[in-house]
């Protein structure tokens, strides 16, 4: 059995989604191990047990919450050389990126990122890669050892597979020589109402809404439909709104119920985060537009006039 | 610190290092050639984001003097891509080319630039947090690594005072402040900072600006064995188009319909 090992990014004390998801397809792969680091590295060791980790290594030094990505390279790679795990993987989240990309250029090793699914073929392992505009999916053996792969969020479901995992302390102190970015203060923005990952109704808005004038009508549109907003990456970079709404390959992916995209023409960058969500609804000025020919519902129009009659609709409907 | 100097201003005059790459011009759509890779003979630009580092090196160096010198890798015409840099106030350019680099992988790219870069002894490298064409960011934190350089990364706002950097680093729900000491690597969100166009002048003086060019041997940077070998391509399921409507005034009813149907509503 090949042995994989997942790096489980913990977000505020708890195992985030993505590296659940992992858990799920890493069983599949081999005998799964764990490494969780930083504050609620413990309580996250149950979570991942229960995930099918067989062994999770922790450390819960303070230190791998508060300068990035070098502690934590330097905790992996000295379990690197412990274990020797065939496959390490990673979520393609910005901090596992960071972590990811030094931990291969120490171990020499490259990696494969922004992968959709991982499969164990005669002793080596292929990962799927999406690629232009997501109409095309490469098969890439990874040639390195260990083969390192990034995975992207919502490419597998997260699920309990029982049991609970033996614990095991990660035995590194670190340098003072890898304390170097140092967070010190954390800001809190945006506090969103509905998560935009865990929404069931997403409506996100590109160019075509004319400007940052106009989000307060998708706004009202989600509170509405108890849904959240999204944004293209177009419409963050011109700073109409904040990042923590984009939406795709550089910003959130999300998989919900129904997903209205509003003056959005689907470039890829934005697609591959949201075209596994069950229902899509596109509006949009240009009927050639490439959003038109993934939507379940295409509607070829003025956004400005057809979003608020929407709401209004859903409104009524709701009270009637 | 000995690699400070100090300027006219009194402030520590700074080595920046930009990097740079051309990519399909993001305004255009991609082609596929028959062995499935993405057509390069496209109309290549400056990479967008790769403009904002540029920027935000430029906006530095006024602020601290000092020298910004910007470091591509490509074939012999990603000189342009360097010459658009200098023309907007960038020093000098180097542009690492070498038939060995066509289709590099990220870290054999990170290899060649760490030590095109290391020969420049800068106080600070600044990457776009990610290229337009491939989105994945992995060479920031690769090159950082082979420096031996603290990463700061996602940086929507960058100050040096002395010897520290001081980054805000965007997050998904707002921001973390980040510090290091110099030498250090910063990587910048498209939102940093709105580049500049170039002037005419800009333009004339940039022509007279040095790009030196060297090859994987100049930089003693042997060619490793790539990541990932491409064993197929398929096309991927592609969801199958619905129904386009015009809006003729019916199109709410019809969405109010789909989502009852989904039962959001």
């Amino acid at each position: 059995m090949p042995s994989i090992l997942v790096y489980a990014e913990l977000s505020a004390g708890k195992v985030a989604t993505t590296s659940l998801e992992l858990m799920a397809k890493a069983r599949e792969l081999g005998d799964v191990y764990a490494v969780a680091l930083g504050s609620g590295a413990k309580e996250a060791a149950a979570s991942l047990g229960k995930h099918g980790a067989k062994v999770v290594h922790i450390n819960e030094d303070k230190a791998f919450d508060d300068y990035i990505a070098e502690p934590a390279t330097d905790a992996i790679a000295s379990l690197y050389e412990k274990e020797k795990p065939d496959l390490i993987l990673f979520g393609f989240s910005p901090d596992s990126r960071e972590v990811a990309g030094r931990l291969a250029a120490r171990l020499g090793t490259g990696l494969i990122s922004n992968a959709s699914d991982v499969v164990s073929n005669g002793g080596s392992f292929v990962a799927k890669v999406p690629y232009f505009g997501g109409a095309k999916v490469a098969s890439m053996k990874a040639n390195g050892k260990p083969a390192i792969v990034l995975v992207r969020p919502k490419s597998f479901e997260a699920s309990e597979s029982g049991g609970a995992a033996e614990v095991k302390q990660l035995d590194i102190s670190v340098a003072d020589s890898s304390k170097r970015a140092h967070i010190t203060e954390r800001v809190v923005e945006a506090s969103e109402k509905v998560k935009l990952e865990e929404a069931r109704v997403v409506i996100s808005g590109g160019r075509g809404m004319g400007g940052p004038q106009n989000f307060p009508l998708l706004e009202d549109l989600a509170s509405a439909l108890g849904g959240a907003v999204g944004a293209s990456r177009a419409v963050v970079d011109a700073g109409w709104v904040p990042y923590s709404m984009q939406v795709g390959q550089t910003g959130k992916s999300v998989r919900p119920g129904v997903y209205i995209a509003v003056g959005i023409s689907g470039a890829m960058q934005h697609t591959v985060g949201m075209k596994t969500s069950k229902i899509i609804i596109a509006i949009n000025k240009d009927a050639e537009a490439p959003i038109m020919k993934m939507a379940d519902l295409g509607v070829v129009g003025d956004a400005l006039k057809i979003v608020p009659a929407l709401t209004a609709a859903v409104k009524a409907k709701k009270n009637g | 610190m000995p690699r400070f100097r100090r300027s006219d201003n009194g402030c520590s005059a700074l080595k920046i290092v930009v990097t740079v790459k051309q990519v399909p011009d993001p305004n255009s759509s991609l082609t596929l050639e028959a062995d499935n890779t993405i057509s390069r003979e496209k109309e290549v630009v400056l990479d967008p984001g790769d403009e904002c580092g540029v920027e935000e090196g430029l906006q530095l160096k006024e602020a601290h003097g000092g020298e910004v010198v910007i470091v591509s890798m490509g074939p012999e015409r990603a000189k342009d891509g360097l010459r658009k840099a200098l023309s907007m106030g960038a020093d000098r350019g180097v542009l690492i080319t070498d038939p060995g680099l066509a289709g590099a992988d990220a870290l054999l790219t990170a290899r060649a630039l760490a030590a095109a870069i290391k020969a420049e002894e800068p106080d600070l490298v600044i990457c776009a947090t990610e290229s337009y064409d491939g989105s994945t960011g992995m060479v920031p934190p690769m090159l950082a690594e082979l420096l031996g350089f603290p990463q700061l990364t996602f940086a929507k706002k960058v100050e040096i005072d002395g010897s520290t950097v001081k980054v805000h680093r965007q997050t998904a729900d707002g921001y973390q402040v980040v510090e290091a000491s110099t030498p250090a690597l910063v990587t910048v969100t498209a939102g940093i900072a709105e580049p500049r166009y170039a002037s005419l002048k800009g333009i004339m003086a940039a022509r007279s600006k040095e790009i030196k060019q060297v090859s994987l041997s100049d930089l003693g940077v042997e060619k490793s064995e790539p990541a990932e070998t491409i064993e197929g391509v398929v096309d991927a399921e592609t969801r199958k188009a619905g129904e386009v409507i015009e809006d003729d005034g019916s199109a709410v009813e019809r969405i109010v319909k789909v989502l009852a149907e989904a039962k959001v509503l």
